[in-house]
């Protein structure tokens, strides 16, 4: 898993990015109580506003970490954005991409550089 | 940035783990550990104690007693002072002469003088404003005590343990009460739609009388993030967002907060700054209203959120005040103002969120019902 200094993690499965926020942005958001996602077959390139995560102190913008195509999305955060605190790096990931160049990911950090930078 | 100025309770607030935000010039708890959405659950189900101690809270005295007290005030708020009990409490506003609103208060009956609560933010101005409103007054600061809130159901019998004889108060009586804590001011009112109580208390036995009720399994810290939540839920105005100098208290729909006696045809008709509008809206209509709105996606609407009649073209026919993700109706809601024909109950407008018109329907406030011991 790699992490981004936005407090996104990105995951390779079956050759898909999943990207999510860490558990350390979603202590510093609050409580999750809407999020919404991006249209799936959207062209994004990396730094791409692309889900708003409403929280119940503020809105924030979530940016596409990569360059790429969205073709999955989390539909059960629509009517269960909780899931986003109660498992965020599991249940409550935000979209898959089908990226362009899977070697952008290099430039992100690994979990224990995340946690030299949290700390 | 000046320093911030901090209420009695600042290292307990630390010591929970509260995480603290600037409000109003003090350093105040945001939330807690638990988190605002489960803060607010709490309150509603159980009790939750809130450092209100940043409010203002000031003595009027004067030679003719009570009565000169209510009086002068009566000439600064269109409340009826002089008409109400001792030992009661009533919620008000100072007015200005545009019929606006200064500031919305707390005013209580007190035997031999009147006690008022007044915001935060507000405070200095409020005091200058009663020095020079009230001349036969002296007007007196008390700045050696904090407020405390419990509210919730549980808190009756949570406090009745400590204080007897608060169980047998109703809603909006005032009472002083000696106690373990020393002398205590408590009231029985609140900004939750909750039943519940605001107390007084020394400085010095502050922490102690926070501890002892924190101590109580019922009962949980709550910080300024679900007293949010939780006063607009209850359909409750807070100064400086949904209302201000440029609203008059007709268009805030507070009308039931100016009595008989000094309405058009009352014993004390106006007297208060602003009363030529005031009275005249309250006959004929104001031209927009507060009201309650209910998006109807998940997206919450916030403050400063344009309203819209269409969801195409036109310009914006009013905005939301206040808004916020409900955590007992597990729904978004707003208040803001609107023009008094889009102003019903049911009506569809559209809120734009991010650049897009989502629909929202006018509500009936508030949201939650009141819970009050009447």
């Amino acid at each position: 898993m790699k992490f981004t200094e936005e407090h996104e993690w990105l995951r390779v499965e079956d050759d898909l990015v999943v990207v999510g926020i860490t558990e350390h942005a979603s202590e510093q958001l609050g409580d999750v109580v809407f999020v919404e996602l991006p249209e799936i077959g959207t062209q994004v390139t990396k730094d791409d506003e692309v889900v708003v995560i409403e929280s119940v102190k503020a809105a924030s913008d979530i940016l596409a970490p990569i360059d790429g195509e969205v073709v999955e999305v989390n539909e059960a955060l629509a009517d269960t954005p909780g899931k986003v605190n109660d498992d965020p790096t599991g249940d409550g990931w935000f979209f898959k991409i089908k990226a362009s160049d899977l070697g952008q990911m290099d430039e992100y950090m690994d979990e224990t550089a995340y946690q030299d930078y949290i700390s | 940035m000046a320093d911030l100025l901090t209420t009695p309770l600042n290292a307990l607030h630390r010591e929970l783990g509260a995480k603290m935000v600037p409000f109003a010039g003090y350093d105040m708890p945001v939330q807690y550990p638990a988190g605002v959405m489960k803060e607010h659950l709490h309150c509603r189900a159980k009790a939750g104690l809130f450092d209100v101690s940043h409010m203002g809270q000031v003595i009027l005295r004067a030679p003719g007693g009570y009565a000169q007290t209510a009086t002068e005030m009566e000439a600064l708020v269109p409340v009826d002072l002089i008409g109400l009990g001792e030992m009661r409490q009533r919620y008000g506003f100072f007015t200005n002469d545009e019929g606006g609103i200064l500031d919305d208060l707390m005013l209580a009956n007190r035997g031999d003088h009147m006690f008022v609560v007044v915001n935060a933010a507000c405070k200095v101005g409020d005091i200058a404003h009663m020095r020079a409103g009230l001349p036969g007054c002296e007007v007196e600061e008390i700045t050696d005590r904090a407020l405390l809130a419990l509210q919730g159901p549980a808190a009756e019998a949570v406090l009745e343990g400590m204080v007897p004889g608060v169980a047998a108060t109703r809603f909006m009586d005032v009472g002083i009460f000696a106690s373990e804590f020393g002398e205590l001011w408590i009231s029985r009112s609140g900004y939750t739609g909750e039943d519940g109580y605001e107390i007084s208390v020394t400085e010095a036995e502050t922490e102690a009388l926070a501890r002892a009720l924190l101590a109580h399994d019922d009962v949980e810290p709550i910080g300024l993030g679900a007293r949010d939540s939780l006063r607009l839920e209850a359909g409750l105005c807070l100064y400086g967002h949904d209302i201000d100098e440029t609203t008059s208290p007709v268009e805030a729909s507070l009308i039931w907060a100016i009595q008989k006696a000094r309405r058009a045809g009352g014993a004390r008709e106006g007297g208060f700054p602003g009363a030529e509008r005031i009275l005249d809206e309250m006959v004929n209509g104001a031209a927009r209203a507060r009201v309650g709105l209910r998006p109807e996606g998940r997206a919450p609407m916030r403050e400063g959120t344009p309203l819209f009649a269409a969801a195409e073209g036109g310009e914006p026919v009013g905005q939301v005040t206040s808004g916020a993700y409900g955590p007992t109706i597990e729904a978004p809601m707003s208040m803001g103002y609107l023009p008094k024909p889009l102003a019903t109950e049911g009506t569809v407008i559209y809120g734009e969120v991010r650049g897009k018109r989502m629909p929202v329907k006018v509500a009936k406030l508030p949201f939650t019902p009141a819970n009050f011991k009447r």
